[in-house]
């Protein structure tokens, strides 16, 4: 039977409520959100918190989905499923409802929230490729009030984040950029996983912002295949400017592979996963460019 | 530490560890077994039970964290003695081979058909995609959802 190790258990009231517990108990205490990724953790020992401070009972302040200030504002407890269900996300973000289809399973998605996905950290979660894609931005708050961090520089290394003990992550922001007049917007998501609910081999976002001919802008996530800061920077460089080509996309994706450094394991040894990098990457591109030039279609 | 959990309508009021995982509170504490136990790491889905409302995998769940709030299980399925529809299409259908899985299919099925009264086979496959039948009876179980559609008046 796998059961956590002992803790001291206490139930926030408020955001202020569990930043005060949170400061009470140390860097020993963990937020606990859906549990899904930290309550297995606990079970086999890779986590072992003093004290967890359970927000699910804060829905009124964490918990919605919201356009302001030209942003998509997602709040950290946010469930996989809300995310998925959401016209409002589907509506700006196609890629983000691609990629809640092959998170987990609907069961998990039920209860997993986007924050707790998001500070587990794992080098393979879909979302923090997405939001890299999207270049999104994370608000982290303390007692002293709250900061914003650029998607890219969230994450710190493995199973770490800029989040500082003592500080909660509370909204994920989207910029909704419709550019210059004429500049139509497409995003989409691309897994490979070896069964329904894994974590990805490998995976790929992308988005992309075509003024006429030619890509104005794009942005590159990937998840699994060893990308730095979750982008391929350099792929993206690449397209701003080029023309909308599939010559184009297939360059990128062989940029975006050549700046991966795949950790090989029984997903799958480096040279596949960075296979995967380039042809999901281009895939991800293909259809993201489809849906700029076929808004009114909707998703496929 | 206290908690008051109301299971299929009635409120239960327990001391129990802040550890102890909501399936082990369900069988252990409650002596309610129809959910069942099974790979303790949420991929197999034989521990499925609603949430206020929602299935979730009860090994994946603090007691804890059910405070105050609703649980759905197995048992509450039937009413009066007569077999909700979902019960009686694994029993038509041989929707159950070993039984294990039978529980957690049987509350995602439900919550499904609540939701969506005419699924298509793809859909009542989505559905319990995140569990796992070891008899690999798949073709029945959703041939027993689909059933349990159709005698409801859902199913087409």
């Amino acid at each position: 039977m796998q059961v956590p190790a002992h803790f001291e258990y206490e139930k926030a009231a408020s955001v202020s409520h569990a930043l005060l517990l949170l400061a009470r108990y140390g860097q020993d205490a963990r937020i606990l959100a859906g549990g899904h990724s930290l309550i297995p953790m606990m079970k086999l020992r890779l986590a072992q918190p003093e004290a967890l401070v359970d927000i699910n009972g804060l829905t009124d302040e964490l918990r919605y989905l919201r356009v302001s200030g030209g942003e998509l504002r997602i709040g950290a407890l946010v469930t996989h499923a809300q995310l998925l269900e959401s016209e409002l996300v589907g509506q700006h973000f196609a890629i983000l409802h691609d990629a809640e289809q092959v998170i987990a399973d609907p069961i998990v998605r039920n209860w997993g929230t986007i924050g707790g996905s998001l500070c587990q950290a794992d080098p393979s979660e879909d979302l923090s490729a997405a939001f890299a894609a999207l270049k999104g931005s994370m608000v982290v708050q303390g007692r002293d009030g709250s900061r914003v961090v650029p998607a890219r520089e969230f994450h710190t290394g493995p199973y770490e984040t800029v989040v500082a003990p003592g500080e909660l992550l509370t909204e994920i922001r989207l910029p909704i950029r419709t550019g210059a007049a004429g500049a139509r917007h497409g995003s989409a998501y691309v897994k490979v996983a070896r069964r329904v609910g894994d974590w990805p081999v490998g995976a790929a976002g992308a988005a992309i912002w075509l003024s006429g001919d030619t890509i104005a802008d794009a942005g590159i996530g990937l998840a699994a295949v060893g990308a730095r800061n979750f982008a391929a920077a350099p792929a993206e460089e690449f397209l701003r400017g080029a023309p909308a080509s599939t010559q184009s996309l297939r360059r990128a994706g062989q940029l975006a592979a050549e700046h991966c450094q795949p950790v090989p394991d029984q997903r799958g040894p480096a040279d596949y996963k960075r296979h995967l990098a380039s042809e999901l990457t281009v895939r991800a591109l293909v259809t993201a460019m489809r849906r700029a030039r076929t808004p009114a279609a909707g998703r496929p | 530490m206290q908690v008051n959990v109301t299971v299929n309508g009635t409120v239960f009021t327990r001391e129990v560890e802040p550890r102890l995982l909501l399936i082990h509170f369900l069988r252990d504490e409650l002596g309610l077994t129809g959910s069942h136990w099974g790979c303790d790491t949420s991929n197999c889905g034989a521990c499925v039970v609603w949430l206020d409302d929602v299935p979730v995998k009860s090994c994946t769940v603090l007691t804890a964290m059910a405070d105050g709030r609703r649980v759905r299980t197995v048992e509450d399925l039937d009413r009066g003695g007569q077999l909700d529809p979902v019960q009686q299409g694994f029993a038509e259908c041989h929707g159950l081979q070993c039984g294990f899985c039978t529980p957690g299919m049987m509350m995602t099925a439900r919550w499904l058909l609540d939701h969506n009264p005419d699924p298509s086979a793809e859909q009542v496959r989505e559905a319990i995609s995140g569990q796992v039948c070891r008899c690999t009876g798949y073709e029945n179980i959703v041939r027993s959802v689909l059933w349990a559609a159709k005698h409801e008046g859902g199913g087409t």
